[in-house]
């Protein structure tokens, strides 16, 4: 999950590395006001989780607290990229001597962390790798032992760095690792790192993303931020028919019905499992369908939550069949789900046969779910049919009923 | 042969008393040879029997009422308790953990690893079904039921390694029906972070005499199967390697995340089209449907289709 810019200073503000003087704000009062307590030149910078907002207009600087106020005013009402600002950023216009950056993120082949630092701050780490490797220090550190100054000192150092600099940056990494680390981070950047006049280093932006498994176990510090439980602060805000299904998972604890994402075909898709899902959306675009949904079945779902699930999508506007296919199971039960996508086709009164262009799930109970489908006249395949034939034979079917 | 296990292989099962530990516990021991699971652990359950399989409060315990060294661990504690029952595992000297549980934040899946690391043992996963040799052994609940199990999977000559654990099923499923067997098959978890990736368990798999071919199920997120055409680049392996990518379509929506929690487009090198790039750099053939797969394992070593 990731945080706004407001919120991840904070973070790293209670981490001990000294930030910008500044403040979050909904109002343009409020922003006036924290522009006053700031007696100087500010910046107004729109607080949105997507890039590019300096290009959309949603970065502004003001002399006093008035012109402070009207920025704020229109960038409170300024949409980028389909997002609506959560609030403005009020911080003081910080005179920078030398930009630095700092981060940390994780290794996935090392299976460790990794500090990054540089003192070519302002730009995107990818490009300073890139174009100036020798100005980029990084070293992992471990999980187990308790991390040590020296191992931010290297890093610093490996990026060229001494004198004074070296000392004062120092603490301000090794910090970041801490908080990375005791916060489940998954990204923690600090960029630009602003070195000033008088040698001190404040943060003036930070980036920072959560584990999404931590957030239990983070829970304090999330409602210390008003991070709300229902906030996925995913890529993309989750849409009703998202909701929805969350809604049908949670119903139950038993097993898995539901990480539905929303796409705009007609043709519904009940499938599973992670893998499984992966493969017959692929399949199913292949062939020429147009999904309406992407979801996960698995763990053994009751008939309750399939039913939910089937009913979701045979429901979703635009949809006119449904395939129900997974890889072949070994602890869902066949015979469970296809009772809860019978059930739902009986509730809304729809013919099963009609409405269920495809059931391919092998494994676990096949005997029972093969009868039960044979008796309301479903189209079903077992293992000697591939997920992709099963799929391509769904398209066709949903193709000839449409009439196109 | 097999890697990793074999019908000798002793684990235990922590977290025996869970419903999801009970079922897998009783596929083991009906499948194969069946299982020698000399103990389980559920801290406060101890006295207990689970189909037949005596319960310990620790993995000491289980250890000593054995009266040598015990192999292996299956791990299927939740997911805040999981780093702990590792370490346990490990402290006590198995060297073969499989970890079951899903949703481990990534800093205790690091920290497990590293132990293991220097400890000398191995992990599978997290976020897996285990490890299966076919008609010999299964190691945790990869095939379900002993008898689905053996539906799906017979002994032959290819490997296989995969982050979703019901793909391996179904490419060892399509594989039987093609008069492929299988050597070992490893449904390595679908997390970020794992305990063996695919390069980690090739050079197991080339010392293997049976393995003649290595077949791997793969997504999107990470750079596993870059470090694994480097792998096959420097290593001059004897092993043909067929690959099926799923999630193709994630590439056109970044930062999302489908699957599992480790599969998700974040930069470049996450997306499929550059994955599929740098397996077929390495000269490892990418399938388009599962259901080719048997014919270009045929194909690449070198036998008649």
């Amino acid at each position: 999950m990731r945080f706004f810019e407001y919120e991840a200073k904070e973070i790293v503000r209670r981490a001990g590395i000294p930030t910008s003087k500044g403040g979050f704000a909904t109002t343009a009062d409020e922003a006036r006001k924290l522009a006053e307590e700031v007696s100087g030149p500010v910046v107004v910078k729109s607080q949105v989780l997507t890039g590019g907002r300096m290009k959309a207009g949603g970065v502004a600087f003001a002399e006093n607290p008035d012109e402070a106020a009207e920025h704020a005013e229109r960038i409170l009402d300024l949409t980028i990229n389909d997002h609506e600002p959560r609030g403005v950023l009020v911080d003081e216009q910080v005179e920078v001597e030398q930009e630095y950056y700092a981060g940390v993120v994780w290794d996935g082949l090392r299976k460790q962390p990794v500090m990054l630092f540089s003192d070519m701050g302002g730009i995107d780490i990818e490009e300073i790798a890139e174009t100036h490797p020798d100005h980029l220090g990084r070293g992992h550190f471990s999980n187990l032992f308790p991390l040590s100054d020296f191992q931010a000192k290297q890093v610093i150092a490996a990026a060229g760095i001494t004198g004074k600099q070296l000392t004062k940056a120092i603490p301000i990494l090794t910090r970041l690792a801490q908080l990375f680390v005791e916060n489940d981070m998954t990204l923690a950047e600090i960029n630009p790192l602003a070195q000033l006049a008088d040698g001190s280093f404040v943060a003036v932006d930070a980036h920072m993303e959560m584990e999404n498994e931590a957030r239990p176990r983070q829970k304090e510090l999330l409602e210390e931020l008003g991070v709300g439980k229902d906030e996925t602060r995913q890529a993309r805000e989750p849409t009703e028919f998202e909701l929805a299904g969350e809604a049908v998972d949670a119903s139950s604890h038993r097993g898995v019905a539901g990480n539905v994402t929303e796409f705009d075909g007609n043709l519904g898709l009940v499938i599973g499992a992670g893998g499984g899902s992966l493969t017959l959306f692929d399949a199913v675009r292949k062939y020429g369908g147009k999904p309406a949904n992407y979801c996960e079945i698995g763990g053994n779902p009751s008939v309750k939550k399939a039913c939910g699930l089937a009913k979701l999508v045979l429901t979703k506007p635009g949809v006119e069949k449904i395939a129900v296919m997974m890889s072949i199971v070994s602890n869902t039960r066949v015979d469970i789900v296809a009772r809860g996508v019978i059930k739902a086709c009986i509730e809304l009164d729809v013919e099963p046969a009609e409405k269920i262009v495809m059931f391919r799930i092998p494994g676990a109970w096949e005997e029972e779910g093969s009868k039960l489908l044979e008796r309301y006249g479903i189209e079903y395949a077992d293992r000697s049919v591939s997920m992709h034939e099963a799929a391509e034979r769904a398209v066709e079917k949903a193709g000839e009923g449409s009439g196109t | 042969m097999s890697i990793l296990i074999d019908a000798e292989t002793t684990f235990i099962v922590q977290g025996i008393t869970g419903r999801e530990a009970v079922n897998l516990t009783k596929e083991c021991l009906e499948y194969g040879a069946g299982a020698k699971i000399v103990g389980g652990v559920t801290p406060g359950r101890k006295g207990r029997e689970v189909h037949g399989v005596p319960v310990f409060d620790t993995v000491a315990q289980a250890i000593e009422d054995h009266g040598e060294p015990i192999y292996g661990s299956v791990v299927t504690v939740p997911p805040a308790f999981t780093k702990d029952a590792v370490f346990e595992a490990i402290e006590n000297g198995v060297e073969l953990v499989v970890v079951v549980t899903e949703r481990i934040p990534r800093r205790d899946v690091a920290a497990m690893i590293e132990l293991a690391n220097l400890r000398g043992a191995r992990i599978i996963g997290p976020n897996c079904l285990g490890i299966i040799v076919p008609d010999v052994i299964k190691m945790g609940g990869i095939g379900g039921p002993a008898k689905d199990s053996s539906k799906a999977y017979t002994p032959g000559p290819v490997g296989v390694l995969s982050r979703s654990g019901g793909m391996t099923t179904e490419m060892a499923s399509t594989l039987t029906a093609a008069g492929l067997g299988q050597s070992t098959a490893i449904s390595i978890g679908g997390d970020p972070i794992i305990g063996s990736t695919y390069a980690e368990l090739m050079p197991l798999f080339e010392a293997d005499e049976q393995t003649e071919a290595i077949v791997i199920y793969t997504e999107p997120g990470g750079k596993m199967e870059a470090q694994l055409g480097e792998w096959v680049d420097e290593n001059d392996s004897r092993l043909p390697i067929v690959a099926f990518m799923a999630g193709r379509f994630m590439d056109e929506m970044p930062g999302m995340s489908f699957g599992h929690a480790g599969t998700i487009v974040e930069g470049k090198e996450d997306t499929a089209s550059e994955k599929i790039d740098r397996l077929a750099e390495a000269g490892i053939v990418v399938a388009e449907e599962i259901s080719e797969i048997p014919d270009l394992v045929r194909e690449k070593m070198g036998a008649p289709a």
